[in-house]
């Protein structure tokens, strides 16, 4: 098995390389048969898969390759020895990272590593579980977030955040949209319109949604409800975008729609996303971080992370040992 | 047998006939009571015939009976006998009817038992006529004479029938005449004695306030004597209309052969039920359905409508969802949204569920400590100093009754609404908090839309419960007979401070507290499915706005 998994890894730069013609088209066409075969292995046991937690990253058409580096890249957040309490309990153990901006970043670990806790601690919605508690600092351009004087409102306006399951509102799809506008203060027809149209193209839902604008979204299927979701969240015009396991609720195709969405949006959005589906991270994110029991275990580019980990712990897990 | 026994058990089965019996006894029940009020109440306003028979008892004692028969019931011989009065027969049980012989003014008393065996010759002639009238009850007997001025313009033998349109021509004009004379009493007349009253009450202000100036009551004066000068010209119309509503009057016999003489003023409707055909009676018995639902009282509250307790329930039920649903509400949003958890909410949460198992009476008597002598005086002396010691709000009123039955269902609406609260996904609240949003814009701009499902649902229970609830009202603010309603043309035009009537309380007065029970009865009756009805409609319009928000905001589950 570990041979196996090894000679994927070989093989790994020569298949990324080849492909790097045409990505946006290339992402398209392979996406979907790595969903199909996520699905596939997922409904197997793995006894009869060798390979099954293994990534070849040469399937997954990435279109930068390993040129990126951390030292090269604009900081977004900058999540400085931070430790975060649940009560008695601690949850995260001297996190330190930095998430570069326009760039995806993805967070993988086993359940209960602190994946999602830490990615919503970047957008301050802990502060909502009664008892939990931060020391440390995450700095957004040089300001603290914790600090006290930092109106929360407005950090999570720049920080937008999707989450596992849609959560659309009980109105119409038009005034999903524009309801972060609206609370803006935004009231005007010609601008609110110019918006939801806006957000909803970038959303890649505007085609399927325009002549039902007024109809209750919850009448849309899971898939567009979270697209729905992405939408309302950009049309605030965020910096940055969390995805708490965006694609976790859904079927593949709505999957592979949201994934492609991220590869979009990335040119406008700093992205973070919380993913337990490996692929997914592989084949969406610039750089991975992966977290283990509440510690940062090992952060970097995507590429580097799944062939070749530094850490024993990231090698066991992303070739399926444990998790 | 056992084992199939076993296995019947097993299978369920007799929970199913469990279940399935106790929901069967239950609709059975209700439709029996609803049954029951509407048979008995109803068949009230039927126009009965009315019968002749002469009775002859054993004592000797004879005499002649007009009426309409009312009820029957079996009574054991040796009961009748017992009373003292002599009967001839071997059977067990004897019939008893209840006859309602009408003409209070005659025999003192509207209703008679006649025992069956001595009724004789029963005959149901057509010429009887039947007189509703504004006091005394009904009449019954035959129109011998009709008179105007004390002069006779017609005449007619016991027997005949030949005056009888002349009769309902003039019936009919002294019928419009006396609602002429209401309208002006009832409502011009007490418009203005309204404004006088509002002017004495600014004279004493002035009084108070030592702004008594000459300038200031030559102003009220100027008013005043406008206002009188126009009760003035009411008083001398009124005068006119009295005279021409009591120039016309009839000559009838009642049943003991005496001849009397009753003036038209006083007659509501004639009518003869023995000459009616189906299709008339059935007219006769919607007029009197709609009278009863949208007429005032009259004698007692035995007769005529029960509008004013309608009005008054319906007024007061939406007063106190008015005032229960923001209070409940906010409070709820407190306790579930806002406060920290712990030992004070639980306390808190366990005081509000205590308080919605609290007797209702002893809210009535809290409001009326609380609300009417403390605030209400208090009130009172703030702002209304100028009508003391004629209390204003210090007194029992429809404010207070309302608040006081808001007081006692609010538990309802906060529990149902912490319901609705907790019931809220929280991501949903997420997703808002997470573009930017407050907590209060949360709140504001999806929960609150989302659990008014909910809130509806605490406010339907409160309108049950507040509309059935009688007990705290008489302490509060509910009369026997409110003079007018508490919502008019006079400013402004909703009187919180006024006393009301209730249907609850009608029920129990004309049911409990009437001077003549035997008429009451079959009102006890009709007010209750009235009643009912009342409150069938007011949680039907709740249940109906609660099913559109749901339809609304339906729930997030996918």
């Amino acid at each position: 098995m570990e041979a196996q998994a090894e000679n994927k890894v070989t093989e790994a730069p020569v298949a990324t390389g080849a492909q790097t013609q045409d990505p946006a088209n290339n992402a398209t066409g392979s996406s979907m048969t790595d969903t199909q075969n996520v699905t596939g292995s997922q409904g197997k046991p793995a006894a009869h898969e060798t390979k099954s937690h293994s990534i070849d990253i040469s399937s997954m058409n990435r279109g930068e390759g390993s040129s990126l580096s951390l030292e090269q890249e604009t900081t977004c957040l900058d999540v400085r020895n931070m430790d975060l309490f649940y009560g008695e309990k601690q949850a995260l153990f001297d996190v330190n990272m930095t998430i570069p901006k326009q760039r995806v970043t993805a967070f993988i670990g086993p359940s209960g590593c602190g994946k999602s806790t830490l990615l919503r601690s970047l957008n301050r919605m802990n502060d909502l579980v009664d008892g939990c508690r931060i020391t440390g600092e995450i700095n957004m351009e040089g300001q603290n977030i914790y600090q006290k004087n930092v109106d929360v409102a407005e950090l999570r306006r720049r920080v937008g955040m999707v989450f596992q399951k849609p959560n659309p509102f009980p109105k119409s799809i038009y005034e999903n949209v524009a309801y972060g506008l609206r609370i803006q203060g935004i009231n005007k027809k010609r601008t609110l319109d110019e918006a939801v149209e806006w957000a909803l193209r970038s959303a890649a839902l505007w085609d399927e949604v325009k002549d039902r604008l007024h109809e209750s979204a919850l009448g849309m299927s899971g898939g567009q409800q979270q697209r729905l979701v992405i939408a309302r969240t950009i049309a605030v015009k965020p910096e940055v975008l969390l995805l708490d396991e965006p694609a976790s609720a859904l079927d593949p195709i709505s999957t592979l729609k949201i994934e492609e969405l991220i590869y979009e949006l990335k040119d406008k959005f700093t992205i973070a996303i919380v993913t337990h589906n490996m692929q997914q991270a592989a084949r969406v994110s610039d750089y991975t971080a992966f977290m283990y029991m509440g510690n940062l275990i090992e952060f970097g580019n995507t590429d580097m992370l799944f062939t070749n980990p530094k850490e024993k712990k990231t090698e066991d897990y992303i070739t399926g040992r444990y998790g | 047998m056992r084992e199939s026994l076993g296995n019947w058990t097993k299978s369920g089965s007799p929970w199913i006939w469990l279940n399935a019996g106790a929901v069967a006894i239950s609709v059975i029940m209700v439709i029996g009571l609803l049954a029951l009020i509407a048979v008995r109440g109803l068949g009230h306003f039927w126009p009965a015939s009315i019968m002749e028979a002469d009775v002859r008892e054993l004592n000797g004692n004879s005499f002649h009976l007009v009426g309409e028969k009312v009820e029957t019931v079996s009574v054991p011989v040796e009961q009748i006998r017992a009373a003292g009065i002599e009967i001839d027969t071997d059977q067990e049980l004897v019939d008893r009817h209840l006859i309602k012989i009408g003409n209070r003014d005659v025999h003192g008393t509207d209703f008679r038992w006649v025992l069956e065996d001595f009724i004789e010759e029963v005959r149901y002639p057509e010429n009887l006529i039947a007189v509703e009238r504004h006091e005394w009850g009904n009449f019954y007997g035959y129109l011998l004479a009709l008179k105007e001025k004390d002069k006779t313009v017609a005449v007619q033998a016991a027997g005949e029938n030949s005056i009888w349109p002349e009769f309902k021509k003039r019936v009919d004009r002294a019928v419009e005449i006396h609602d002429e004379i209401y309208q002006i009493e009832k409502h011009e007349i007490g418009r203005i004695n309204y404004a006088i009253e509002r002017l004495r009450l600014k004279e004493r202000r002035l009084e108070i306030d030592g702004e008594n100036t000459p300038e200031n009551l030559a102003e009220l004066n100027a008013e005043r004597s406008v206002l009188n000068a126009e009760y003035e010209v009411l008083q001398q119309q009124l005068a006119d209309l009295y005279t021409a509503a009591n120039r016309d009057s009839f000559v009838a016999r009642a049943m003991n052969g005496q001849e009397i003489e009753v003036s038209l003023s006083k007659v509501v409707r004639v009518y003869q039920p023995n000459r009616m055909d189906i299709l008339d009676k059935m007219g006769f018995y919607s007029a009197k359905l709609w009278e009863f639902a949208s007429d005032d009282p009259r004698e007692a509250n035995t007769e005529g409508g029960i509008f004013p307790a309608i009005f008054g329930t319906v007024m007061m039920v939406l007063l106190m969802s008015v005032l229960v649903t923001p209070f409940g509400v906010i409070a709820a949003v407190y306790l579930r949204e806002y406060a920290k958890q712990g030992f004070t909410t639980r306390m808190i949460r366990i005081a509000v569920n205590n308080l919605a198992g609290v007797p209702s009476v002893v809210y009535g008597v809290f409001g009326l400590g609380f609300f009417i002598y403390f605030l209400g005086g208090n009130i009172d002396q703030l702002f209304f100093p100028e009508a003391l010691p004629a209390p204003t709000f210090g007194t029992p009123g429809l404010m207070w009754a309302s608040l006081t039955l808001a007081l006692l269902t609010v538990p309802v609406v906060i529990v149902a609404t912490e319901e609705g609260l907790a019931r809220i996904p929280r991501s949903v609240r997420e997703g808002s908090l997470a573009l930017g949003a407050t907590k209060a814009e949360t709140l504001w701009r999806v929960v609150l839309p989302m659990a008014s499902p909910a809130m509806m649902t605490g406010v339907i229970l409160a309108v049950a419960r507040a509309a059935g609830e009688v007990a705290p009202l008489m302490l509060v603010g509910v009369v026997k007979l409110a003079p007018s309603l508490p919502l008019d043309g006079n400013y402004p035009f909703i009187h919180l401070d006024q006393k009301f009537m209730h249907l609850g309380f009608h029920i129990y007065d004309v049911g409990f507290q009437s001077p003549n029970v035997e008429a009451a009865r079959p009102l006890v009756y009709a007010t209750a499915l009235l009643l009912v009805i009342v409150i069938a409609l007011l949680n039907f319009s709740a249940v109906a706005i609660r099913n559109h928000l749901r339809e609304k905001y339906k729930s997030l589950e996918m």
